[in-house]
């Protein structure tokens, strides 16, 4: 492999990794507030990618508007779907809640193969991410730059909320002790469904620049993503955002390295984010970076 | 209402189902045999779940990829040697399955046990964790198996899938299967074993601290489960008389689930209750996908809306009637007589 080719996949990888962690971040808050694995993150997902694809067509909107407004609006629509499915279950057993997220997936997903169609979308990409650049010997996509860099910026921004805001000190709060949270006066209701739409947006926006890297829309295209970002959730430790970043950022070079070095193993791509989940469920089930959590008796 | 008279009145109703069979083969269309076949296959399918997440409380989404090795088996081993020749135009199938041909029985229980073998095999690692993470750990098996079953195509000729499977696949073979399934789970949730089974669902940490063997069981529960799930996979292959890894999906699981659920988690009578109105109304569903013409318009079919109605209703159910049609009640005879003999009748 030569030293150009090598940079390629890189940049490739990092470009992949980083929207993994994008959207890992969305479960591992959701997870480690409400000890639920939200199904329906990966219909988010697609559902931002579909916004601005609307927002361009339809409503003739400049591009950076448009992808805007769809942030906003996923956003809101995560917010909602906590709020009609997953509230009322807050005190049934948990696989209730888990069970109402795949329902919710699956009527999102069809719902947008109603709504969408599911005809595969072109994507409408901007020229200035899309001209090649070179690089020396490397031939570069302003795109591979630009997407690791947005994500940086937005991973650092939830870091920033969760870790240096009121409300965020109340996620944690909540994530740590919810009865206890509420009697201290943490509005528990207004800080989940915050996190919700918090959440909402960074996989919006992951779902907006994965269409720019493979420009194609279809109502499914958030399953495997959305499976694969909760594994890199797993990886890094289930509740500890720095962990899903390092997690996504790691499954992404899994996979793209692997199938760099060994082509033969291509086919089989889908399946390696898979065993590494039960791999790591078996020898570290907190992930790398997670706090041990108990049973409670 | 004792012991004897149950025995015949069960009897009774298998010999209902039997005329009622005879005659749904004679005078019903193909399509509506069709539909009553899947009846059959999803009450397996549904019992099988039933007795790993509704008796045991292992909640495991892994139905997708037992039943994909249950079909694949099957299919591999009803097939003649000359006829695996023609499918397999890339490379030729492996050994055993290159010259073997094993009857329709055979192929079927041996479709489950490859399918309960692959459940002890994945059962040792991933029963040990608890709740949500095992449910995505056997989702991630499903996925694997689907994966491999694109990539192996000395196996399962790959993306091509099998086709012009013989169809063995009748009415008759879905329904014994079917009696056995829900012979041996209702035999097995009244013994003591099943008294476990059900301790271990409601509190893990007292039944372990009453001397249960808490893996033991779970391993058992979730093999069996397995098995029969191969089983009904292998009948669906058959019935559909061709698979290929597409048919394996999650949607696949998800409608099992559904079927669960809206039975009621813990009830048998529920799940087969359920397992009828789902698969019928799964059908019927259909019309709305498809044009309609009505009085000279033509109304356009709305792709997609069907699976929007279900999970919808899987949405309702959930939130609304958490406990399903049955809740954990059962079907017996004397509280059918009762029922019907407005409490005088059959005392």
């Amino acid at each position: 492999m030569t030293s150009s080719m090598f940079v390629q996949h890189f940049l490739n990888a990092l470009t992949l990794g980083s929207l993994y962690a994008l959207i890992a971040i969305g479960y591992t808050m959701v997870y480690g507030i409400l000890r639920l694995i939200n199904f329906a993150h990966g219909e988010i997902f697609m559902l931002g990618a579909y916004f601005v694809f609307w927002g361009v067509v339809l409503l003739h909107l400049p591009w950076p508007v448009a992808v805007l407004g769809a942030i906003l609006i996923t956003a809101l629509t995560g917010v909602l779907v906590d709020r009609v499915a997953y509230r009322p279950l807050r005190e049934a057993p948990r696989i209730s809640a888990l069970i109402s997220s795949i329902g919710v997936s699956f009527f999102l997903q069809n719902l947008a193969v109603v709504v969408f169609s599911a005809i595969p979308r072109q994507v409408y990409r901007p020229e200035w991410l899309t001209k090649v650049m070179i690089v020396g010997k490397v031939r570069v996509l302003p795109l591979t730059l630009f997407v690791p860099a947005l994500s940086l910026v937005l991973m650092l921004g939830s870091i920033y909320i969760v870790y240096k805001t009121k409300p965020g000190l109340g996620m944690r709060a909540i994530a740590k002790d919810i009865e206890t949270s509420r009697l201290m006066g943490v509005p528990v209701n207004r800080i989940i469904s915050l996190t919700f739409g918090l959440g909402s947006a960074l996989a919006a926006a992951s779902g907006i620049m994965w269409a720019l890297r493979y420009p194609q829309l279809q109502p499914i295209m958030g399953v495997i993503p959305g499976f694969k970002a909760f594994i890199a959730a797993v990886l890094g430790g289930i509740g500890s955002i720095g962990g899903a970043v390092v997690g996504g950022v790691l499954l992404g070079f899994v996979e793209i390295m692997l199938v760099a070095f060994m082509p033969e193993l291509a086919g089989f791509r889908d399946a390696f984010a898979f065993v590494l989940l039960i791999v790591i469920l078996l020898f570290r089930p907190t992930g790398l970076f997670g706090e041990k959590l108990e049973d409670k008796v | 209402m004792n012991k004897a008279n149950a025995t015949l009145l069960n009897l009774a109703a298998v010999g209902c189902l039997a005329v009622f069979l005879w005659a749904a083969g004679r005078h019903l269309d193909g399509y509506k045999v069709q539909i009553i076949n899947l009846i059959a296959v999803n009450i397996i399918l549904a019992l099988s779940l039933n007795l790993i997440y509704g008796f045991t409380g292992l909640f495991s989404l892994g139905h997708a990829g037992f039943m994909a090795i249950g079909a694949y088996v099957c299919a591999m081993l009803v097939l003649s040697p000359a006829q695996k020749e023609m499918l397999f135009i890339l490379e030729p199938p492996i050994w055993p399955f290159s010259v073997v041909q094993a009857p329709f029985f055979v192929a079927v229980l041996l479709g489950g046990l490859g399918a309960a073998a692959f459940g002890v095999l994945i059962g040792f690692p991933v029963l040990r964790l608890g709740g949500d993470y095992l449910g995505i750990a056997t989702l991630g098996f499903a996925e694997i198996i689907r994966v491999l079953a694109n990539n192996l195509p000395r196996v399962t000729n790959g993306a091509l899938g099998l086709k012009g499977i013989p169809a063995y696949a009748n009415l008759w073979w879905n329904y014994a299967w079917c009696l056995l399934t829900l012979y041996c789970i209702v035999k097995l949730v009244r013994s003591n074993f099943g008294n476990a089974l059900m301790a271990i669902r409601d509190d893990e940490v007292a039944a372990k601290s009453m001397g249960i063997n808490v893996f033991k069981y779970k391993m058992i529960s979730f093999t069996l489960g397995a098995f029969f799930a191969g089983v009904g996979g292998a009948l669906l292959g058959n019935l559909l008389t061709t698979i290929d890894p597409k048919m394996f999906l999650f949607v696949l699981t998800f409608n099992v689930l559904m079927i669960v659920v809206t039975g009621g988690l813990g009830s048998l009578t529920g799940t087969v209750l359920a397992g009828i109105v789902i698969t019928v109304l799964l059908e019927w569903l259909r019309f709305v996908e498809n044009p309609i013409s009505f009085g000279g318009y033509e109304i356009p079919g709305i792709p997609g809306m069907r699976m929007v109605v279900f999970s919808l209703v899987l949405l309702m159910i959930i939130l609304f009637r958490r406990e399903g049609i049955m809740g954990m009640r059962e079907f017996s005879w004397k509280g059918f007589f009762r029922f019907f003999g407005r409490g005088g009748g059959a005392r």
